[in-house]
């Protein structure tokens, strides 16, 4: 029998600690297969924040760092300045990098920081059990808005790609879809190219993943991949924002 | 080597370069301003990184990631800067970082003012952020010593995988003194001291290196775990309790009819009063610690000789290392305590009042 896929090197032989129906583990799985490709396992450092995604730094099969709550691009920035010669990337959740770390993203994105960013946007507190994120949609139902969101009352959704936009120094910014076959492997190619991009030394690059959490949004796992795709990609489109490598 | 007149603030960032720290991030704030500028002019002389962050949250988090890769990093504030350090604090502590981290400590609470005090005492001695952890606290008292204290810091910094902090004020780090500094590293130490850290750290593999996987990290979520960490802490400061407790004597002898505890600043201010009342026939022995985490309980106790009627205690506070004297007493003679707050500093007529009226 002939091996046709197999764990990336870049991920470790660690179980995840995710629940069913997840999409951190085909996120983790992309960027592990993209250093892979791009050659760089020897010289990746990771940086993972609080939220589900916070045992990240037991999955990868390279040196990784755990921040505090929001600190990752300050974290992963300590790491690139102490170590030029190594590539470093940040994976964070909604709640880590748009409410809590803001100001680190902001930041680092601003400063033009040679980091990948991988921003995982569920629209919900996931780990602390399905609290009110600053991505969750108007109306939508979480533990900390159970009559749903108010947009009067908490603002409206944070589109995160859109705000590093108005930056100059950003190199790449594109967001992705997770919901789909065909989206996955769309996402793959935006996440090869924020690590070939790192590896060139290029700058800030920035991936967000539109993604789903059936546990929190109380839905089988297909049906919030079809939830997502019918109410989260309409506010938080898919494409392209940055790209000064197509540019050039 | 000669001495140079230099403010402290200067004084501590040309030591800090010279103890081979190339890596420095931190936030502008008041009255430490003369040492980002100073690192903002000669890192990169040096080839190292200064960089501004946009907080000092950020700055400490950047420290956290800069230690974690096993490199001599610094970051600097003052008093209200320092509380917001504090959580980042907690984080390197727990995941055992080297680091150091200078307090020119200002008047406080809140915004304070921009004055003189030993208000953060407590802050920098009993925690400041959160869990079971302790910084090593180190005490200056005249600008060569807080110039000094710079390639020690790091020293016990990388000895045992502790941050470390210097705690002065805002005179020490405004004022000018005659300064002699320490030779720099040579580029040989700096290549060692670049690799001590390589069991532990985030590095590259080298061609053929057996490839490791090293976790920065103060999350355990078992507590069995956790508990075992923590104790592992504990130990590693009983170490640090018995092999790294610094002090000075002054005027300490048998007969001593009074004994004086000051540190940092304050202590100068004391010492002039003690000086003149011990010329007008008083004996009066002044303790001043050097290290106040881990602070010195026996050498202080040893000081109660057999006269002495009473222990004084002065600080640019309400009354925060009084607490540490009396652990050091012990209940064996009356503790009095007076400070001054808000950035007013005493002058040594007062001290000698307040000497004179119980003595």
């Amino acid at each position: 029998m002939e091996v046709i896929a197999t764990r990336p090197e870049s991920l470790r032989e660690v179980s995840f600690t995710y629940c069913p129906g997840c999409m951190h583990g085909v996120a983790h799985r992309l960027i592990a297969e993209a250093i892979d490709e791009h050659g760089l396992i020897n010289k990746m450092a990771g940086v993972a924040p609080v939220g589900c995604s916070v045992f990240a730094y037991k999955f990868f099969n390279f040196d990784m760092a755990e921040a505090a709550h929001g600190r990752a691009p300050a974290v992963a920035t300590g790491i690139k300045r102490a170590r030029p010669d190594m590539h470093v990337f940040t994976y964070q959740g909604d709640g880590d990098l748009a409410a809590i770390g803001t100001a680190e993203i902001v930041h680092a994105a601003n400063r033009g920081e040679h980091l990948s960013v991988f921003f995982v946007n569920n629209a919900i507190y996931g780990m602390t059990g399905g609290q009110m994120a600053p991505t969750t949609l108007p109306d939508m139902k979480t533990t900390t808005s159970p009559y749903g969101r108010k947009v009067d009352d908490v603002g409206y959704p944070i589109r995160v790609c859109e705000l590093l936009d108005t930056l100059v120094a950003p190199y790449y910014i594109e967001r992705v879809s997770l919901l789909s076959g065909p989206d996955i492997i769309k996402a793959k190619k935006a996440v090869s190219k924020a690590i070939q991009y790192n590896k060139e030394g290029r700058g800030f690059t920035f991936i967000e993943f539109v993604s789903t959490c059936p546990t929190n949004w109380g839905m089988k796992p297909l049906e919030s991949m079809e939830w997502a795709r019918e109410n989260m990609l309409p506010y938080f489109k898919p494409g392209v924002f940055r790209d000064k490598g197509a540019q050039a | 080597m000669s001495k140079v007149l230099m403010k402290g603030n200067e004084a501590v960032a040309k030591a800090a370069i010279n103890a081979g720290c190339r890596l420095y991030f931190a936030y502008p704030i008041t009255p430490q301003s003369e040492l980002i500028e100073y690192m903002a002019k000669m890192m990169p002389t040096v080839g190292g990184t200064f960089l501004q962050a946009e907080s000092e949250v950020s700055a400490i988090n950047m420290v956290y990631g800069a230690a974690g890769a096993g490199k001599r990093v610094m970051t600097t504030s003052s008093s209200p800067g320092i509380s917001l350090k504090a959580e980042g604090m907690s984080y390197i502590a727990g995941a055992e970082l080297p680091c150091v981290i200078i307090n020119v400590q200002r008047g406080g609470p809140g915004l304070g003012d921009i004055q003189p005090s030993q208000g953060d005492y407590f802050q920098a001695t009993k925690g400041g952020g959160h869990g079971d952890y302790h910084l090593i606290v180190l005490a200056p008292s005249s600008v060569q010593e807080f110039a000094d204290m710079a390639s020690e810091a790091f020293d016990l910094a990388d000895k045992y995988r502790n941050p470390v902090m210097i705690l002065a004020d805002g005179m020490l780090g405004q004022m000018m003194e005659p300064v002699e500094f320490k030779p720099a590293v040579t580029e040989k130490e700096m290549e060692e001291m670049g690799h001590q850290h390589e069991s532990w750290c985030i590095h590259p593999n080298q061609d053929g290196d057996l490839k490791h996987h090293h976790e920065i990290n103060s999350l355990e979520i078992d507590p069995v775990v956790l508990e075992k960490h923590v104790n592992h802490l504990y130990e590693k400061y009983d170490k640090i309790a018995a092999n790294e407790t610094r002090h000075e004597l002054y005027n300490i002898n048998d007969d001593n009819e009074m004994v004086v505890v000051a540190f940092g600043t304050a202590s100068r201010i004391v010492r002039s009063a003690v000086d003149e009342l011990n010329a007008e026939g008083k004996n009066i022995g002044l303790f001043r610690p050097i290290t106040v985490w881990p602070y010195p309980y026996e050498a202080l106790a040893k000081c109660i000789g057999p006269k002495v009627k009473q222990v004084y205690v002065f600080e640019l506070n309400t009354g925060q290392m009084v607490e540490d004297v009396k652990i050091a007493v012990n209940g064996k003679v009356p503790v009095h305590f007076w400070g001054r707050v808000g950035g007013m500093v005493f002058t040594p007529e007062q001290i000698k009042e307040k000497l004179q009226a119980c003595y």
